[in-house]
């Protein structure tokens, strides 16, 4: 009698059954629906045609833009203005809040230095790699190298740069910290990294620079690959130094590129998150805006200050953006 | 299955004498020894042998309850291992739907009109905020309950003075770790009071061989949690029961000067170099990593709950012994973290809630059933569990460790809640943490850690 609770349960395979016979029936669904539009289209007139032409193609397009992008906007907005529970209207609070609690005014502080160094680093390391490597026989393999960080996750590169600053207090215990190792087989005496505020937010910012760094590389090298070698040459002849032919002719070059990759890494830069998370958890004066934001409203439940800081995020985006957007736009024309 | 035959053997009951001869030859290729016996209860129903203990929940063949609950395998297939009888002789179904995403989702489907039978709650906060939609307890189950558990596990189960749900399993968190080997190398003996705590802790700094604790707080996005236990359960030792739920509940300041004392009295040991070597490093040392120095030997102590037993024997090579073992290397086990005075024995702990949200037989038999001492024996049997339920037998709970613990809850002159479970998110799950982690790291002060805890409470 034993065996009989088994037969109310479902087994895996019927689990599997089930979900299999629903996707069959939304493939069918959705080929019922394609197979109808075709239909339309075909009895359709000429002037009908074109104007179910835009409504297949924007329509779409347009209805995910509402639910995902514009609908949560408004309802942020409208939540940053509201209390933790989001019943009552509360005015400017939760922006007083964030500009006037110290341990948010170092969220705030944070944020600003790391989107000042991170990609100012990234770009000129990359851009002097990408430089170096130009005229080089056999990039490929340095270049792989460099680039490989960025195929790793934010959290997978936080997990292994914790170890890179790993602190052991016990000195019976083997350390396992390449830096702290570095640091002794030198003669010092290691810190423990992750806890000495300011510096240790330069630590994190090292990690995402280690990130950054090959796409900035890769994107400027592709650029210098299209400044004619003619005009290299012209300066050459004319006898500029290497340092004038790279400030005077290359870098003007590539200039719409350069600001590109610089606009791409600060947005990347406001939005970081997993590195800080994963690293120190924002604690020891290292936390930045989206981190704060993301314990503001999903751990600590106020809607309202966590939609504060998401909008403080996105107004200060919001001018990147518009810089690169149209960077983009007049890089296009010049072609 | 099960119902079938339990319907079959409820109608050949009622009908002909013959139907017993029947009964025997349907059943005889399972289970022979009970074979075609069956006995009427006084209700009437009939119930086949060996069930005579489920008879309080007869005539509810054929339904299906679902218990929705954070616990997922591999605990959860012992919970179902453990409800095979009652299943067999009531011929209801239990479903079990463990899923890491409780506590997200049980709002969802409440909401959305598809509120499972039962739920396991694994926080009292959580279920206050259901009151509106939770059925309460029935004369049966508050009848069961009161005689089974003390009055504390009864109130964590009653949000808005309605009792609603009942206590499932428990969790101890006042425990400190060690080394039976390592203390009878030693001579040192087990501390049963705060005093003696700490005098114990100067004798062993001043041998020097060994670091008297090792505390580690780091826990990724929930760093600190550690260090909140620690004032928890000092809370519930320097001021009395009444002070910690005005602590907890927010009718006392954070700032208060009773408070005050306890994260004084935390500092002695957390904050002193002489106990615990580099004090800033506490912050970077994941809870697991600081038990790990109880098991290689590189220090004495550490106070952290019964589940760190689990850790320690997966990832550092412990064996958990009783404190009688003393010649087992890497043998670790626990004594009770001292009160003030040795007759001063608060608990703090945790445990989960089984709430019903339908009102049906066969779901209020299940609640029920889960708050008999029957059921709580033959679930901690199976091991690796335990519950505040007094009519849990010792003698049932195999592993050392747990098995002191209920010892500890039964005992209990106290037993309180973990209260960063219990006060609003905003400082349990934020500010708590956070400043608790600065008071380590950055030698922020008690007056000021206080202080911006006591400005982030939504008072």
């Amino acid at each position: 009698m034993h065996f009989s609770f088994l037969a109310a349960r479902k087994t895996p395979w019927e689990i599997i059954g089930e979900n299999f016979t629903l996707l069959a029936f939304a493939l069918l669904a959705f080929g019922g629906v394609l197979v109808l539009l075709f239909l339309i289209a075909g009895r359709a007139n000429v002037r009908a045609q074109e104007w179910l032409k835009y409504l297949v193609f924007l329509v779409p397009a347009l209805l995910l833009l509402l639910v995902g992008l514009i609908y949560p906007t408004i309802r942020t907005i409208i939540l940053s203005f509201m209390d933790a529970k989001s019943e009552n209207f509360v005015g400017f609070d939760n922006y007083v809040w964030a500009f006037t609690i110290p341990e948010i005014l170092i969220v705030l502080r944070n944020t600003a230095i790391w989107v000042f160094l991170v990609p100012f680093a990234s770009t000129s390391i990359g851009l002097a790699i990408a430089y170096m490597t130009d005229r080089m026989k056999r990039p490929t393999v340095i270049k792989s190298l460099i680039f490989m960080p960025m195929a790793i996750s934010f959290v997978g590169a936080g997990v292994i740069w914790r170890f890179v600053y790993y602190f052991e207090p016990n000195e019976n215990r083997p350390d396992l910290g390449l830096l702290s190792t570095i640091v002794k087989s030198f003669g010092g005496t290691p810190n423990n990294w992750m806890l000495e505020a300011p510096w240790n937010t330069f630590f994190l910012i090292v990690v995402m620079v280690w990130i950054q760094t090959g796409f900035a590389m890769v994107v400027l090298s592709a650029a210098m690959k299209n400044v004619p070698d003619e005009i290299v040459e012209a300066a050459m002849l004319d006898g500029a130094s290497p340092l004038n032919r790279f400030f005077r002719v290359t870098m003007p070059m590539i200039r719409a590129t350069l600001v590109v990759v610089l606009t791409t890494i600060i947005i990347a830069t406001l939005k970081v998150f997993d590195i800080v998370r994963t690293m120190t958890g924002g604690n020891f004066q290292t936390n930045v805006i989206a981190n704060e934001m993301y314990s503001q409203a999903f751990r600590q439940m106020n809607y309202g200050t966590g939609s504060a800081l998401a909008i403080i995020l996105f107004v200060a985006i919001i001018p990147v953006i518009i810089y690169n957007v149209r960077q983009l736009r007049l890089e296009r024309t010049e072609r | 299955m099960s119902t079938l035959r339990s319907r079959f053997v409820a109608v050949t009951a009622t009908a002909m004498a013959a139907s017993l001869v029947l009964a025997g030859c349907a059943a005889s290729d399972e289970d022979t020894t009970t074979a075609g016996s069956t006995t009427t209860t006084d209700s009437g129903d009939s119930v086949a042998a060996g069930c005579e203990a489920y008879a309080a929940y007869a005539g509810n063949e054929g339904a299906e309850v679902e218990i929705y609950t954070t616990i997922i395998d591999p605990e959860a297939s012992l919970f179902i291992e453990s409800f095979v009888e009652f299943e067999d002789c009531t011929g209801i179904t239990i479903n079990w739907n463990g899923t890491q995403e409780f506590e997200a989702q049980i709002a969802v489907r409440v909401e959305g009109g598809t509120a499972p039978d039962l739920a396991i709650f694994p926080q009292p906060g959580l279920l206050a905020s259901f009151s509106d939609s939770l059925v309460p307890a029935d004369a049966d189950l508050t009848a069961s309950v009161d005689a089974n558990y003390t009055p504390d596990w009864k109130t964590y189960g009653t949000a808005d003075g309605t009792f609603f749900a009942a206590p499932l399993g428990a969790n101890v968190k006042s425990f400190v770790w060690y080394s039976p080997k390592t203390f009878a190398d030693n001579g040192w003996d087990i501390p049963t009071t705060w005093a003696e705590l700490l005098a114990l802790s100067d004798t062993i700094a001043a041998e020097g061989n060994v670091q008297p604790w090792c505390v580690g707080i780091e826990s990724g996005g929930a760093t600190g949690w550690a260090a909140t236990d620690w004032m928890e359960d000092l809370m519930l030792r320097f001021q009395d029961g009444e002070t910690y739920d005005a602590w907890v509940d927010g009718s006392m300041p954070f700032n208060d000067p009773k408070v005050a004392e306890v994260i004084a009295e935390a500092g002695k040991i957390i904050k002193n170099p002489d106990y615990v070597g580099n004090v800033p490093a506490i912050a970077t040392t994941s809870f697991s990593a600081g038990g790990a120095g109880v098991v290689d030997g590189s220090c004495a102590m550490h106070r952290q709950a019964s589940f760190l037993g689990g850790i320690l024997v997966g990832d550092y090579g412990a064996t958990i012994v009783t404190p009688a073992d003393t010649d087992v290397e890497g043998g670790i086990t626990t004594f009770y973290f001292p009160g003030v005075s040795a007759d001063n024995k608060p608990a703090l702990g945790g445990g989960e809630f089984v709430g019903r949200f339908t009102d049906s037989a066969a779901a209020a038999a299940v609640q029920h059933y889960l708050t008999t001492p029957e059921w709580n024996n033959a679930k901690a049997a199976l091991g690796g569990w335990f519950s505040a339920n007094k009519g849990l037998d010792t003698a049932n709970v195999a592993d050392p460790v747990n098995k002191v613990a209920v010892e500890i809850l039964q005992n209990a002159t106290l037993f309180r809640f973990d209260g960063s479970d219990v006060m609003p998110a905003a400082v349990g799950a934020g500010t708590f943490w956070t400043e608790m982690t600065a008071w380590v790291a950055e030698d922020k002060s008690d007056k000021a850690v206080l202080d911006a805890i006591y400005a982030s409470w939504p008072y």
